[in-house]
């Protein structure tokens, strides 16, 4: 069996020597240069744009503003696309914008010989703007008589709904109940994927075609033809090796733009690349969110009153529009059931700051930080330790959710937890750190989550694979699921062995998507693709294992159910006796001059289902007081995602989840000044974890088989992000007592806090 | 301006042709396509770009073409032996799990060729310092740290039965 051992990665040869293709590591005779002049206002309009001098410049092809491109909004998100109107994405921007929206908008784009000489043109236009006040947070987007960022938004509020269970009224009359508030807030982070946005464009004959680093080939393909106006079989995109995306190559921003470019210069090839600068600031960031929380709760910790208030900051353009709020807030259900009533009320707000869109965990980082710091702010009023509370009220096997139908169909959360107990010595340490005094105090917390497989049933799932033998008996495996770094082309390799019977040496899975010849799939998101596409994978193997069989049994007389696939020969089934080789029948099905065919197979799999993944944080700290400063002594994931196909990579995929969740927590911050620009767009300023910052990163897994899936697995590839920031919050309450209720925990905000709280006076510790 | 700059790349004596304004990183990946040199960044503060000039690991995108005249210039690409075999940093990167999305990892190969080509031993806080001027988004470092650690001690060692 291949599946559940640790095999190195497929395409972990290519990487460290150099042969791994990324999208900038192909060279197509002549590439001309593009780049994009953003705005440097965050709110107001383009009057005029002054072209003339720009275009005097040496190498300079072309130049093209937001007046003159096609009068189309188009809609970014990497959503499988909805038929019906009601559920399609919102399309709320032009490949150019007259009207700016935030700092650093489109507003027109040069084409150069070289990066140089279109770096000086865009030195040279000249912009005039009229321009409104920035609002740089919901409170200020709400507020009566703000200009509107989209005329069709009253309030500037682009979605609200209410999530209700239960009476909440009602069940918060009940006597007896300790009602505990708290606010919440989260900050504005960034995927810093460290291979910048990039594609190139040009056209042959009357098609185009587009090379991008995307982690969604498909979609990419529907939106450039829905944002250019172009019949969608005009357009062919490919895929190659992507440096990361984490969510922000989910969306498609530049590709519409680098098309229309290589159109407007007669399809010639032309390379639009993205800085660090503009990445941060032109493509997309974590929403950050405010939650409200209270919560009445019986003195035996059973949750019975729950209300919930969610403003989340969408930035200028709508992305993924409500889609992240909407799930942050379904976490508030899942996590947890009250003896009673939920309600939550959920706005998404547009503001001119940089939009936010999906980024790994999809809202659920910032609910489980004001979640699970609440619930730890619950416990400490009731005197009950916060694992009692949790395991009270968490959600238990067969829970169902009443809107959308999602099952439990297998949990391993309360073994998490105990794992993470044990390992963290929970109880002792809990019980050695209550009372400290002096600058240096420690403490342990911990944090849980659960995570949807998928996006079924709120959207399209859809999967396809094909299967092709090779004359030497080897595979060719083909998915419209994409590797993005993640390890999923491994896995799939193991999963086809498997399913099929071969040896995973002989499956040669093509890591590159090409519209015009990769099946249908909608690509890397929603941590769904062993699930969902390993359902396309397991449909497709047993029609190509099918055909293999039924071809040995036209070679060796023998009917095709008494024989098998194992280890990449014919057996048979009884004995296990290797009865042909698979190379000899492949070559045979390829020459036969009797009966020639050509083996493969095919399938596509709507996926009807989905599941729940589960985990939790552990973690121990050290905080220095008077410098405001927390050190990680320890810290621990444990993970139910299901049977694991490949330990050793989702360890590593763990693992990195983690060291983005010790980012949240601790530094991570995209910041702005008064007008609406962003200070610290680039990796001196903006501060990504390092190793230096990373302390050894503990996992376990606690492998539970899930019914539901095509190989009892769960998600794994977001969830790791989710946990880590609410343990580190929850450590610094049991070390300090002072709950700290914003990320990061920085240092500048951890000395407000211990001063406000009478920790430190005037810089010097207090008590 | 054009001028011409000779220098060894990956043990082969180069002649090219550069403008005077251009990064040691666009020669190696433009000129060269060496295009294991990634560019995540541009003003060295990412790392990707890491080559090594004269046995020193440097940011390439903020080094000179022009500097590199008469110099040595080792990335990723020379480091397999003369079949095509591994070197075993790569090695130990590959059996690790120190790889993910592989945008990083030439880099951080090629600061490791330096650390491992001291021949010290070093603890693996002093391996956490060496290596934190790469940024990975993928990883956590973990397994990275792991790979340069073992790559580092299997050196030591290799040294170590080397000597009477």
């Amino acid at each position: 069996m291949a599946i559940g051992k640790s095999m190195n990665r497929v395409d972990a040869y290519e990487k460290v020597t150099g042969q791994a293709q990324y999208t900038d590591d192909f060279f197509e005779g002549e590439m001309l240069t593009a780049k994009v002049l953003h705005s440097t206002i965050a709110n107001g309009w383009v009057k005029k744009i002054d072209t003339s001098e720009a275009e005097k410049l040496p190498g300079v092809v072309k130049i093209v503003t937001c007046f003159d491109v096609p009068d189309i909004q188009f809609p970014t998100p990497g959503h499988p696309w909805s038929t019906e109107e009601a559920h399609q994405d919102v399309s709320d921007r032009k490949l150019l914008n007259q009207r700016v929206r935030l700092y650093g908008d489109d507003i027109a784009a040069v084409v150069a010989l070289d990066s140089v000489a279109a770096s000086r043109a865009l030195k040279a236009i000249r912009v005039e703007y009229e321009e409104y006040l920035p609002l740089l947070s919901p409170e200020e987007a709400m507020a009566e008589g703000a200009p509107l960022m989209h005329e069709e938004y009253p309030g500037n509020i682009l979605k609200h709904h209410t999530l209700i269970e239960g009476d909440y009224e009602k069940a918060a009359s009940e006597d007896g109940l300790l009602f505990v508030e708290g606010d919440f807030q989260t900050q504005i982070v960034q995927h810093c994927h460290i291979e910048p946005p990039i594609s190139y464009a040009y056209m042959k004959k009357d098609r185009i075609t587009v090379v991008s680093s995307t982690q969604i080939p498909h979609i990419v393909r529907r939106v450039v033809g829905q944002a250019l106006g172009i019949p969608w079989g005009h357009i062919r995109v490919i895929k190659p090796y992507i440096g990361g995306g984490f969510g922000n190559k989910q969306e498609v921003l530049y590709e519409p733009l680098n098309a229309f470019l290589s159109m407007q210069v007669g399809g010639r090839c032309v390379k639009l690349e993205l800085t660090r600068e503009e990445t941060f600031i032109c493509t997309r960031t974590r929403h950050a969110i405010s939650f409200h929380e209270t919560t009445g709760v019986r003195p035996d910790g059973r949750l019975v009153a729950r209300r919930v208030k969610i403003v989340s900051n969408q930035g200028g353009y709508a992305s993924h529009g409500h889609a992240i709020a909407a799930n942050a807030a379904n976490e508030f259900r899942h996590l947890y059931q009250a003896d009673g009533a939920l309600e939550v009320d959920v706005s998404t707000v547009y503001t001119s700051m940089a939009s936010a869109g999906a980024m790994r965990a999809y809202g659920i980082p910032q609910a489980a930080f004001a979640l699970e710091s609440h619930m730890d702010d619950i416990a400490l009023r009731l005197g009950m330790d916060p694992i009692e509370l949790r395991k009270k009220n968490m959600m238990k096997l067969g829970y169902v959710d009443p809107g959308t139908g999602i099952a439990c169909y297998s949990s391993g959360l309360e073994e998490c937890i105990d794992r993470g107990m044990a390992y963290i010595h929970w109880a002792e340490k809990r019980k050695q750190y209550q009372n400290q005094t002096g600058p240096i105090r420690r403490g342990v917390g911990m944090s849980i989550f659960s995570y949807k497989t998928g996006v079924y049933p709120i959207s399209l799932e859809t999967a396809s694979c094909r299967m092709v033998l090779n004359q030497d008996g080897t595979m060719q495996l083909q998915m419209g699921a994409t590797e993005i770094g993640q390890g999923a082309d491994t896995v799939f390799t193991q999963m086809a062995a498997d399913s099929v019977g071969f040896l995973p040496e002989n499956v040669h899975i093509v890591s590159f998507q090409d519209t015009d010849v990769t099946p249908f799939d909608t690509g890397a998101y929603a941590s769904r693709q062993t699930y969902v596409s390993g359902m396309a994978l397991k449909k497709t193997a047993g029609i190509f294992r099918e055909r293999i069989l039924d071809y040995a049994s036209y070679m060796l007389q023998k009917p095709a159910d008494s024989m098998d696939i194992r280890d990449s020969w014919i057996v048979c089934r009884e004995t296990g006796e290797q009865l042909l080789g698979m190379d000899a029948l492949a070559m045979e099905s390829f020459y036969s001059l009797d009966n020639s065919v050509h083996i493969t197979a095919e399938a596509t799999n709507h996926c009807k289902s989905n599941t729940f993944a589960f985990g939790a944080c552990f973690a121990e700290i050290e905080v220095d007081i008077p410098l405001g400063k927390i050190k990680v002594l320890d810290i621990i994931n444990i993970h139910d995602s299901g049977v694991l196909i490949n330990p050793k990579l989702a360890e590593a995929q763990v693992h990195g989840g983690m060291s983005m969740g010790l980012g949240y927590a601790l530094g991570e911050q995209l910041l702005y000044d008064k007008k609406g620009k962003p200070l610290n767009n680039n990796f001196l300023d903006y501060k990504l974890q390092t190793s230096l910052d990373t302390p050894e990163l503990h996992v376990d897994f606690v492998q539970t088989v899930d019914p539901s899936a095509p190989f009892g697995n769960k998600a794994l590839g977001e969830p790791p992000a989710i946990p880590v920031a609410p343990a580190i919050r929850n450590a610094l309450l049991h070390a300090t007592g002072v709950a700290v209720n914003s990320l990061p925990l920085n240092p500048q905000k951890l000395v407000e806090a211990f001063t406000e709280n009478g920790l430190l006076n005037g810089g010097a510790l207090h008590v | 301006m054009t001028k011409i700059i000779h220098c060894t790349v990956n043990g082969q004596e180069t002649e090219v042709a550069i403008d005077i304004r251009e990064s040691l990183a666009d020669m190696l990946r433009q000129r060269l396509h060496l295009t294991s040199v990634k560019k995540g960044c541009e003003v060295g503060e990412c790392g990707a770009c890491t080559v090594l000039v004269d046995g020193e690991a440097i940011d390439s995108c903020i080094y000179l073409a022009d500097w590199a005249d008469g110099k040595h210039i080792l990335t990723v690409e020379g480091l397999r032996g003369p079949n095509g075999e591994l070197s075993p940093i790569q090695q130990a990167f590959i059996e690790e799990a120190a790889v993910q999305c592989g945008f990083c990892t030439p880099g951080i190969i090629m600061s490791a060729v330096e650390i491992v080509g001291s021949g010290k031993q070093y603890t693996r806080d002093e391996i956490r310092k060496l290596i934190s001027g790469h940024l990975c988004r993928c990883t956590g470092y973990q397994n990275i740290l792991n790979a340069v650690e073992r790559a580092v001690n299997e050196a030591y060692q290799f040294l170590q039965q080397g000597e009477p």
